[in-house]
């Protein structure tokens, strides 16, 4: 039976794009919706993305700073580095001298005699430190508890960077982005299942439309499969175009956007990001809208012909 | 050839459609079954082409027996009958050909074949030359010889045709007959309810009459009165 089978599938994928070219308006209306609705889907992605990067950018300068005092020798000092090397939530770690430190103030503040007055090379108030960045900003207290230990405070000589309002000012910043981040996927997911409702309802309604197609194929002994076979297909194919007409008003979009914009922000969300995330991943959001496309589609009209193809009882 | 033993079937609790209705029908016959509308011929055609199960009551049809008939098999159990409705059911996006070739699709049959065999039966109803037309573009009585081209073109035993004529003018009315009588001498048993009394009484068949969901007459060469 390998050769009916081979029969039977191309005659459901032929009767599909043939159906597609014969019911046009259903398939532009039914297209049209789908295509919105996946553009929609398509900006939340890249704006969750470039938000996800600004939010990157803002908790990348992070740290705990730890002040040495002028008696910590080379070798205490080089422990302490070697020590906090090994701390679980730390990414890298920085020592900066004396002199590198005032250096940089003197850098900072070129224009303002009045501070470089105050401070001079032979009376160096500054203290040597060491800059420690973490893996996950929302874990800092793990590095500041180990820096508070009796041993550890007796090298410093100044609280660390992590305490008092600057420890406040950090905490809400990261449980801020915390939720910001958390709030993005719930948003992402709400969505995706909103869209999924929007192209099932749409394809629901192209299906009801041509029931009476459905009940008659079934009257004259077609098989489930086979008369839901053609449907499937036509359906998919409104997927992919769909997804590809989505892309491509994306795309245009932004090329817009940021030859008119020049690459400005928009408050947290940086064009000129979503721009470059969304031509580096093209080949990646492509496959993925049209395979999404594809299988909602299928999906939908698999669903959406099941109430007519049941035998009455 | 078709056997209805004492077969009730009710849609609800008030009142049965067909009330221990008993028919036995030789191969190679042609029976009229006729009975105002809401007699039951209808709930009667549902329950062949298996689109209803009876409430009780044992059908046999070609040797199937419906009671052991899997719900994967009715499709198979459609393909062996022909079924010719009163509002046609054709499907308008499809030519008048593909709308005959559909019925030997689904069989798998090879388009070698269907080539080949669709033309002949488009030939013996008449409508040479329309094969590219839409259901649509047709006139009621064209549109009714499409699907008996549809009934007929995998050689049933037996076809049921439900009002065939009640939507058409005499001389439609008579050609479509005429294509029934035809199917019939080459051997397919042939089941037609009709309204039409000239049609009934100048065919000289059996004829089987329902009223309230009983046969009331069962006659060799039927006479009816449309009253």
């Amino acid at each position: 039976m390998k050769n009916h089978r081979y029969i039977t599938v191309e005659r459901i994928i032929k009767n599909g794009v043939v159906g597609f070219g014969r019911n046009v308006w259903l398939a532009i209306a039914a297209i049209a919706m789908m295509g919105i609705t996946l553009t929609i889907l398509l900006f939340a992605i890249i704006s969750n993305a470039t938000f996800n990067h600004t939010i990157d950018d803002l908790t990348s300068h992070i740290d705990v700073v730890e002040y040495l005092k002028d008696s910590v020798t080379p070798a205490q000092r080089d422990k302490q580095i070697g020590q906090l090397k090994q701390l679980p939530n730390v990414k890298s770690v920085q020592y900066t001298s004396k002199e590198q430190a005032l250096k940089s103030y003197e850098a900072d503040n070129v224009n303002n005699p009045t501070l470089l007055a105050a401070i001079s090379e032979t009376d160096n108030p500054l203290p040597a430190s060491i800059e420690i960045k973490p893996v996950d900003p929302n874990k800092l207290q793990d590095i500041q508890n180990f820096l508070t230990k009796p041993v550890q405070q007796n090298l410093q000589s100044d609280p660390t960077s992590y305490s008092g309002d600057r420890k406040a000012a950090i905490d809400n910043i990261t449980s801020a982005t915390h939720f910001f981040q958390q709030a993005g996927i719930v948003g992402i997911i709400v969505f995706i299942i909103i869209s999924m409702l929007i192209i099932f309802n749409t394809i629901r309604m192209a299906i009801f439309n041509r029931r009476d197609e459905l009940i008659i194929m079934r009257l004259l002994g077609a098989t489930p499969a086979y008369i839901r076979g053609p449907f499937i297909v036509e359906t998919m194919l409104y997927g992919a175009v769909a997804a590809s007409i989505s892309l491509i008003i994306v795309w245009g979009l932004f090329k817009v956007a940021s030859s008119t914009l020049q690459a400005s922000s928009l408050g947290l969300l940086d064009i000129g990001y979503s721009s470059d995330y969304f031509n580096k991943h093209l080949v990646s959001i492509l496959t993925l809208q049209i395979l999404v496309g594809i299988l909602i589609g299928a999906a939908s009209s698999a669903i959406a012909t099941r109430r007519y193809l049941k035998t009455r009882q | 050839m078709i056997l209805l033993d004492r077969v009730s079937k009710s849609y609800n609790r008030r009142g049965a459609a067909l009330e221990r209705v008993s028919l036995h029908v030789e191969p190679k016959e042609f029976v009229i079954i006729v009975g105002p509308s809401g007699a039951g011929k209808s709930t009667l055609f549902k329950l062949l082409t298996r689109e209803e199960k009876p409430t009780s009551g044992k059908i046999i049809i070609g040797g199937i027996d419906y009671e052991h008939l899997r719900d994967k098999d009715i499709p198979l159990l459609r393909r062996k009958i022909g079924v010719v409705f009163q509002d046609f059911k054709l499907l308008n996006n499809k030519t008048v050909y593909e709308n005959v070739a559909f019925a030997l699709e689904i069989a798998g049959i090879s388009n070698s074949e269907i080539k080949h065999t669709v033309p002949k039966v488009l030939d013996v109803v008449g409508l040479k030359g329309k094969e590219a037309n839409y259901p649509l573009e047709l006139s009621g009585g064209e549109r009714q010889r499409v699907a008996i081209a549809r009934a007929i073109i995998r050689q049933p035993k037996i076809l049921i045709a439900d009002e065939p004529t009640g939507n058409l003018d005499p001389k439609h009315a008579w050609d479509v007959i005429k294509v029934l009588e035809k199917i019939n001498r080459f051997g397919t048993t042939v089941l037609l309810t009709t309204h039409t009394q000239e049609i009934v009484n100048a065919l000289k068949r059996r004829v089987v009459t329902i009223r309230d969901g009983h046969i009331v007459s069962d006659r060799a060469v039927g006479r009816y009165k449309n009253t």
